[in-house]
């Protein structure tokens, strides 16, 4: 089914923490059939980059035929595999959104605890982003947007205004722990 | 929802992390999800349970079918609630739930009044639920719904339609494929995304039309395409339709390169990338062609983000395999990757550099190399030294500093497949390399005396075995090998033994000293050891009291066992002790043909240390255990050879048909493996009619009709032709299926009384020489070659005209002749003009036979064989010029 001419796929989304242990993963191919290989993928994920630097910018590393793109932030491990043929731009392009959106959906509080807090919205969020292995949306304010109409009038909705807002608050963020 | 969902404990440790699932366990949520019942819907509570239903799951946690039908019948009720988080909850839990077909029904309205609602979320939403648990005969009542969803204004909505269309397309391809006017309406659609999506189901849709797609690249290349990622695509697309054409327009523009070469201009990455591989990708791409992909890329290499710069360098990798030198302008880049932080892209920077090199700049990158390999993991290192191999093969002068380099880090510490990879290396070397043999073999010793892996020691002493008493000085090896037969275990000192007999065996001037040696090994503390030396000092002892002469001695010590070693294992479990002493000529010859199941992933083949091919048996076993069953086919004789499955129709039609070839003397029998693909169909006497017009040497004599071929459980039909025995008599048969088809109904899965006759028409099917051609490697081709008689040497010349290229022409030769290519002589280094393969087989009638092929091309692409056949068999010489005379 990998045939060059196909359409990109991704092959499973994972935020592990910084034990490696998962806070919420989802897999779209039937490359990991059981538990026990999906574990075995995810332990050896963590270990291969754990000790790099994933967190001014995306990291990638290729190993078994997959290539997996990651970013890390506080004690949150985002990664995004896809098979070896794939165009390592687009893997990226679908972590940053996942990336983004959790930030924009956590208020900037990007940590483990938060996340679990939050969990409803980070699976809400993996749902917007791909469907079956197919990229739904890539862009964080869209995806973030779609998680969090709540209510019918959009009451408590994100506005784009906010989500402008979080964006810069998200980037000044990023500046001061640069600075420090 | 900030609100923690346990209570913390009090008497949590400070020091361990808080979780808001601390403590959770299944049977108290499944209690939990009583609350779904409640008349009074607590909207918040569910959705939290919901939550944490969803976190057992994501934790691998697994219900029973009990656990799960309850908690779906449950999920069921809070469609009543109004509440939108909620709803979005439960659409999740039932997607994860993945229900089974009459739990479908119960949600099946709830969800299209969902996918009817005013809410564009609902909309988007129950469609993608709905389409993740229907089944076919559902879906047709969906349809109408879901065609306009496809064409829906809201982009959402019509993206999660073309979406399901896409996973649907797998399932029920006759249904989505009625929805080809609203996708390609969508196409048009000015919502990136929706693009995107409606043109990866088009062209899934399309796939098998290559005109409709040919068109639908052409329209869309005239600019109108929107986003990145259905740019991405498109490029795929359009690369596809390059490829499909290049057969016809060799000369020339090739199609669409403008369009290409517009995208590496594009404003987003993804898309300049993609258009950049595409290109380089090409068949047979020229080096005008390459420049402007390799400039982005090159580009690429400094950028600050990794997994640009790693995607770039993995591209040049790829083209300095072919077009070493359509990269060399990347080189100082390519360089300063070598310390980057990601070892990945270090790795690909390096191996590539290698590629691109030239002789002089040798010795400079083993410098900067020698610096990185201390801090990179073993898979790394191994990339590095395979790269290091072809180096080399590609610059023989070279090999001293090569060589110096692999024993260097042959020294130091690393894994057992790092090591391997680096003994591996050093052997090829020595073997295609006459002047690096002495300094290689010297590294080997060295090598072993401080090695702590028995597979490597075993290996390198058998080498050493082989090539030592060629060298100019063999009495020098003889102290290491002594060394293991002192200091190793029992294996190591065994094969140090044999070794040491080769010694003595083929250098007379040593075998005086040897004898002292191997007289010592008599006292060893290990049975094998001892009895090993005590064979040695009887058989070459100067009384040659065992044996005839000199000769025979030898070969029966060191010859070639030419039994593959799975039919020895076999004829000697079944041997029971008796009088009558165990047979080595009793053991059958032929080797089995590959299994069935082909591996996913295809096998690095290292043509290194590692010992000849020999297939698993099973396949052909079972095989031969199915036509003995078969009374008609039990005075055929001994099956001589199975081919693989030849595929007979093509995928995912009404019924799929292969054939395996049973080769015996003088029979040929056909085996079709029919698989009925439709659920509401029975068929009953399958046959195949096969017109042999097209093959004159064969007459049917048996057919064996399948009674009965219910769907999706596969069945098999033989015939059998006579044709002249020991011949190898080719021809074509067409085939035509022939059946009585019964319709089924599917509720009840009884048949109909009355059957319809009908046909099908399948490809044909040749015997070609190959089929009587068994794939047997010799271990050692050289050996094995010379003691063939010369006499049936049969030589011959050929011009096989213009060829693409000579490694395609090498695999061509190959597969015509069915035989096994030995000692990797079947891969051709790029850029070579001339190429020697080594072939073994063993022809029908248990004809053994060796060819040596050598082939030329010069620069207008000509190309000229040169043929040598031996075999036991001057006849068979013949025959295989013939074969590959009308090949």
């Amino acid at each position: 089914m990998a045939a060059p001419d196909s359409c990109p796929s991704i092959k499973n989304i994972l935020l592990l923490d910084s034990e490696g242990k998962r806070v919420a993963v989802k897999y779209y191919s039937d490359d990991w059939p059981t538990l026990s290989a999906k574990l075995a993928f995810e332990k050896s994920v963590f270990t291969k980059t754990q000790k790099t630097n994933a967190r001014t910018e995306a990291e990638i590393v290729m190993f078994d035929g997959y290539i997996v793109v990651y970013k890390f932030i506080q004690d949150l491990h985002f990664f995004v595999t896809g098979g070896d043929d794939e165009n390592e731009l687009i893997l990226a392009t679908v972590l940053q959104g996942f990336f983004d959106a959790v930030g924009l959906l956590l208020r900037n509080n990007v940590d483990k605890r938060t996340a679990l807090e939050n969990l409803d919205l980070i699976l809400l969020c993996l749902d917007e982003i791909i469907d079956g292995g197919i990229i739904l949306e890539t862009e964080a304010s869209i995806i973030a947007g779609k998680v969090a109409t709540h209510g019918l009038d959009g009451a408590a909705s994100l506005s784009e205004q906010t989500i402008t807002q979080a964006l810069a608050t998200a980037r000044e963020h990023l500046a001061r722990s640069l600075l420090k | 929802m900030a609100q923690p969902f346990v209570k913390k404990d009090d008497d949590l440790d400070e020091e361990e992390e808080y979780s808001p699932f601390h403590g959770i366990e299944k049977g108290a949520v499944l209690q939990e999800a009583r609350v779904f019942h409640d008349p009074q819907l607590d909207a918040r509570r569910c959705s939290q349970v919901i939550t944490k239903l969803l976190y057992l799951l994501n934790q691998g946690e697994t219900f029973t079918k009990v656990e799960a039908t309850e908690v779906f019948f449950a999920v069921t009720k809070l469609f009543q609630s109004k509440d939108t988080v909620l709803r979005r909850m439960v659409y999740l839990m039932i997607k994860e739930l993945s229900p089974s077909a009459d739990e479908v029904i119960i949600v099946t309205s709830s969800l299209m009044k969902d996918m009817n609602s005013k809410t564009d979320m609902y909309r988007a939403n129950a469609i993608r639920v709905l389409c993740r648990i229907i089944d076919g005969t559902l879906l047709t009542q969906i349809e109408r719904y879901l065609k306009q969803a496809i064409v829906d204004k809201n982009p959402v909505v019509a993206s999660g339609a073309l979406v399901s269309g896409v996973h649907l397309l797998q399932t029920n391809p006759e249904i989505v494929k009625r929805w080809s006017n609203e996708v390609q309406e969508a196409v048009q659609s000015r919502a990136a995304l929706v693009q995107f999506h409606a043109l990866a189901l088009l062209h899934q849709i399309r796939q098998n039309d290559r005109l409709a797609v040919s068109k639908l690249v052409t329209s869309l290349t005239k600019g109108s395409v929107r986003s990145p990622l259905a740019q991405c695509l498109l490029i795929r697309y359009t690369n596809q339709v390059i490829r499909e054409s290049s057969s016809n327009t060799q000369a020339g523009e090739r199609p669409f390169f403008d369009y290409l070469e517009s995208c590496l201009r594009h404003k987003a990455e993804m898309v300049v990338f993609e258009a950049a591989r595409a290109i380089t990708e090409f068949n047979g791409v020229t080096s005008r062609e390459l420049t402007p992909a390799i400039t982005v890329l090159q580009l690429f290499l400094s950028s600050s983000k990794p997994v640009l710069r790693f995607a770039a360098i993995r591209t040049l990798n790829k083209v300095a395999s072919t077009h070493p030198l359509a990269v060399t302008n990347c080189n100082i880049d390519m360089e300063s990757l070598i310390s980057d932080q990601n070892r990945s892209i270090a790795t690909l920077a390096i191996t590539t550099l290698l590629k691109t090199g030239n002789e002089s700049s040798v010795d400079r990158l083993m410098k900067q190399i020698t610096n990185f390999m201390s801090d990179i993991a073993d898979e790394f290192k191994i990339v590095v030294v395979e790269a290091i191999r072809s180096l080399c093969l590609k610059f023989p002068l070279k090999y001293r500093s090569l060589m110096n380099f692999l024993s260097n880090i042959l020294r130091e510490e690393g894994g057992f497949d790092y090591k391997k990879a680096i003994v591996d290396s050093i052997v090829i070397l020595i073997r295609d390399i006459p002047d690096a043999k002495e300094i290689g073999l010297f590294h080997l010793c060295e090598f072993i005396e401080d090695c702590e892996f028995t597979y490597l020691s075993t290996q390198i002493l058998h080498f050493l075995g082989n090539e030592g008493p060629k060298t100019s000085d063999p009495s020098k090896y003889i102290r290491y090998i002594y060394n293991r037969v002192i200091l190793e275990n029992a294996t190591v000192r065994a094969c140090a033994v044999s070794t040491l007999a080769k010694f003595g065996a083929m250098v007379d001037s040593l075998k005086p000293r040897i004898f002292v040696l191997l007289r010592r090994c008599l006292f060893d503390g290990d049975d094998e050891v001892r009895d090993r030396a005590t064979l040695y000092l009887n058989t070459l002892g100067s009384d040659a009291s065992v044996g005839g002469t000199d000769e025979d001695v030898k070969d029966f010590l060191f010859g070639p066992l030419d039994v593959p070693l799975v039919n020895l294992e076999t004829s000697l479990q079944n041997y029971e002790a008796s009088d009558i002493p165990f047979d080595i000529y009793s053991v059958p010859r032929e080797v089995k043909s590959q299994p069935l199941a082909e591996k996913k992933a295809p096998g690095k083949k290292t043509a290194g240390l590692g010992a000849p091919p020999s297939g698993p048996t099973s396949v052909v076993d079972a095989y031969e255990k199915l036509l003995s069953s078969i009374p008609e086919f039990s005075s055929f004789g001994k099956l001589f050879k199975s081919s693989s499955p030849v595929e007979l129709t093509e995928a995912e039609t009404e019924y799929s048909v292969n054939a395996v070839k049973h080769i015996f003397d003088g029979h040929v029998v056909f085996q079709y493996n029919c698989t009925n693909t439709i659920p509401e169909q029975l068929l009953e006497m399958v046959t195949v009619f096969v017109d042999a017009s097209e093959a004159e040497d064969f007459s049917e004599v048996v057919s064996k009709p399948l009674r009965t071929l219910p769907y999706d459980s596969p069945g098999q039909t033989f015939l059998a032709f006579e044709k002249p025995e020991g011949v190898p008599a080719t021809g074509k048969f067409s085939n035509l299926l022939k059946f009585v088809v019964k319709e089924v109904d599917p509720a009840t899965g009884e048949a109909e009384e009355d059957g319809v006759e009908d046909e099908y028409q399948l490809e044909d099917l040749e015997i070609v020489a190959a089929d009587y051609m068994l794939k047997v490697g010799v271990s050692n081709f050289k050996n094995a070659w010379e003691s063939m008689d010369p006499g049936n040497e049969r030589i011959d010349e050929y011009g096989l005209g213009v060829k693409e290229s000579l490694a395609e022409t090498v695999t061509a030769v190959i597969d015509i002749l069915g035989m096994q290519p030995c000692e990797g002589t079947e891969v051709v280094s790029s850029n070579s003009k001339s190429h020697t393969s080594l072939l073994s087989g063993i022809f029908v009638g248990n004809v053994k036979v060796l060819v040596r092929v050598s082939f030329g091309i010069d620069g207008s692409k000509q190309v000229a064989m040169r043929l040598a056949v031996r075999s036991e068999d001057p006849e068979i010489s013949e025959k295989i010029h013939e074969i590959v005379a009308e090949g």
